[in-house]
């Protein structure tokens, strides 16, 4: 059980004065992998990650990361995990050298050991230019970078990233993800908190889905968007009068009922959850054009969040059994 | 995770080149450090602060620069007969008080640390638990030593003759420095409580306005009513004032220079345990 398992948590509880944060969360973080832990916010994510990162102490439920108990062994917990989230930061008004070089100071690293080391992690993380500057000033995607730099001083073995990509622009997040892939293709273990299923989608091998402080389904990201629906098309045409006819195409090519929206030249349709139906909504642009169709917008959705959410938690109470297979 | 992830496959092609799996795959642990280093680590840490941000150091400049015009020129010849003599009394008051308004910042600095989630970063990390709290504190004591010597020098400007010399001067700092570092541990624990950096300020105004007006910092307490005097004479403030002043004059007595002392020891043993206690706890 201790090293095929990152870490491992059971019927984790932590209480706020009346609210119950984290109600009974089970985690298995396999060594090697990411697994996503998804909700909105106040979900639970946060806290469950701060009880395993050593920061709060569980009411009730073990967690072990790397096979240390988080409260008997926390200190050799903390000797092996990196951190990064909005409860981890570093200090603005120093420079992004000085806080590397603190932390690289703090694990033990001598005096030109830590010089050196800092040196190179803001070089890795693009901040060789940065690194004089007060934090302050940094743009929202360098501060994340510092931010994952500082967690990286000692390469973890396991690292907890809480919402690592929130309020960042799409460059800057595609470098978060970078990032985060090269360390699990180095052998890092990640357990991150995100509001973005795609986001899970992207890095992470399985995904938790987690609400008023309780799981309410895990499994792969195909099988849980299996369990909601792959998506949704969005189509509009060029000239109102060839919407008959698209909506036509649009049913036969996905055999889904086909919703006429309010504008005139639009429609919309649900993607069925049978694994070519991508490949025939790929199909529906050359039928649309045989049909003598132009089209002016086409566009495929993943499902939110939300409809994700929708989709559980309104089985949550009706299809408990259900859930349950998706879980195992 | 037996299946192939499409995500670390594309990735592990480029990974000989990148700096980045470079500075990742560190694999030297390097030996944790004892109390001292990282108490010092911290310490320098609150030195980077004052360098980057010297603005906090205004305040600290600026209140006992305003208050010694003020109260020296203003009330020093109807309190004292003389400004120069008035003098002579208040600046070694004036310099304790300076000092420990200035402690207040280290509850304010522990409390924007904890809101920010710099602290959890420490927290995170496998350090001598006691050590960001200790070494902000060290510091700090450097954020006392300067508002002392803004303090003295402009005493000395103004005409402050002490009778104890240099040696008396440097003493009369130390065993202020000592105490307000004693003293600090119970702001901490005020950072460590509420809920924003600004209430951590106004609480401890709220308890050191009091302790410094209500003491023998401006005033002899012989022209006070009686139970102000009963006030004052237990006031600790007062009695630190005394060793001080008399540190600072050259007439310090040894029983002085003891109370401060165990009244900072004191402080500390009292302090201390229960800001680690509420430091461990915060969860």
């Amino acid at each position: 059980m201790t090293n095929d398992h990152a870490v491992e948590a059971r019927g984790l509880v932590k209480h706020f004065k009346t609210t119950k944060a984290v109600d009974g969360v089970d985690l298995v973080v396999p060594t090697g992998t990411v697994l996503g832990l998804l909700g909105p916010n106040g979900a639970g994510k946060t806290t469950t990650v701060r009880m395993l990162a050593t920061l709060l102490r569980p009411d009730a439920g073990t967690a072990r990361v790397m096979g240390h108990d988080v409260v008997a062994e926390a200190d050799a917990v903390r000797r092996i995990v990196g951190l990064t989230g909005q409860f981890a930061s570093v200090d603005e008004d120093l420079t992004g050298e000085e806080n590397l070089r603190l932390i690289a100071r703090l694990y033990g690293f001598s005096g030109a050991q830590a010089r050196s080391r800092t040196a190179e992690l803001l070089e890795a993380f693009e901040l060789a230019e940065a690194g004089g500057r007060q934090v302050k000033t940094y743009s929202g995607g360098m501060r994340r970078r510092i931010d994952l730099a500082a967690s990286m001083v000692i390469s973890p073995s396991v690292l907890f990233l809480d919402e690592p990509t929130t309020g960042l622009d799409p460059r800057s997040r595609g470098q978060v993800w970078e990032i985060v892939r090269l360390l699990v293709a180095d052998g890092t273990t990640v357990l991150l908190t995100t509001q973005y299923l795609d986001e899970a989608d992207q890095l992470a091998h399985r995904i938790c889905v987690i609400d008023h402080g309780k799981v309410i389904a895990e499994g792969t990201p195909a099988q849980l968007k299996r369990s909601v629906g792959t998506g949704a098309l969005s189509l509009r045409v060029e000239d109102p009068v060839d919407r008959a006819t698209a909506a036509e195409v649009v049913a036969r090519v996905l055999g889904t009922p086909v919703e006429l929206s309010g504008d005139v030249a639009s429609l919309a349709a649900r993607i069925p959850d049978d694994d070519d139906a991508p490949q025939r909504a790929a199909a529906l642009l050359p039928e649309l054009q045989a049909a003598g169709v132009r089209v002016a917008e086409f566009s495929l959705g993943q499902p939110s969040l939300d409809e994700v959410f929708l989709a559980l938690t309104g089985q949550r109470t009706a299809e408990e059994t259900e859930q349950e297979e998706v879980a195992s | 995770m037996t299946t192939h992830h499409p995500v670390t496959d594309a990735v592990s092609a480029s990974r000989e080149v990148n700096p980045l799996v470079k500075a990742l795959s560190l694999e030297a642990r390097p030996q944790r450090p004892g109390p001292v280093a990282t108490s010092l680590a911290f310490a320098h840490r609150a030195l980077l602060k004052i360098k980057h941000v010297p603005e906090q150091l205004f305040d600290v400049t600026l209140t006992p620069i305003i208050f010694t015009l003020m109260f020296t020129y203003l009330f020093g010849g109807a309190i004292a007969g003389s400004t120069q003599q008035y003098l002579q009394y208040l600046l070694p008051g004036i310099l304790v008080q300076t000092v420990l308004i200035t402690t207040v910042y280290t509850g304010f600095t522990l409390n924007t640390d904890i809101t920010k989630g710099v602290f959890d970063r420490f927290r995170s990390l496998p350090i001598w638990r006691p050590a960001p709290i200790a070494g902000a504190l060290l510091g700090d004591t450097v954020r006392y030593v300067i508002a002392s010597a803004v303090t003295v020098t402009l005493g000395l400007i103004l005409g402050y003759r002490p009778g104890g010399g240099v040696l008396g001067v440097l003493a009369g700092i130390g065993l202020l420095v000592v105490f307000a570092f004693a003293l600090s541990w119970a702001f901490t624990i005020l950072g460590l409580v509420m809920r924003t950096p600004n209430a951590v300020m106004g609480t401890s105004m709220m308890v050191l306005m009091p302790l410094t007006f209500a003491s023998n910092i401006f005033v002899d307490p012989s022209t006070m009513p009686r139970w102000l005097q009963t006030w004052v004479d237990i006031n600790p403030v007062s009695h630190l004032v005394t060793a001080v002043r008399g540190t600072m004059g050259g007439t310090v007595t040894a029983s002085q220079l003891l109370w401060v002392l165990v009244a900072a020891a004191s402080l500390t043993a009292v302090f201390a345990p229960i800001t680690m206690a509420i430091y461990r706890r915060r969860s």
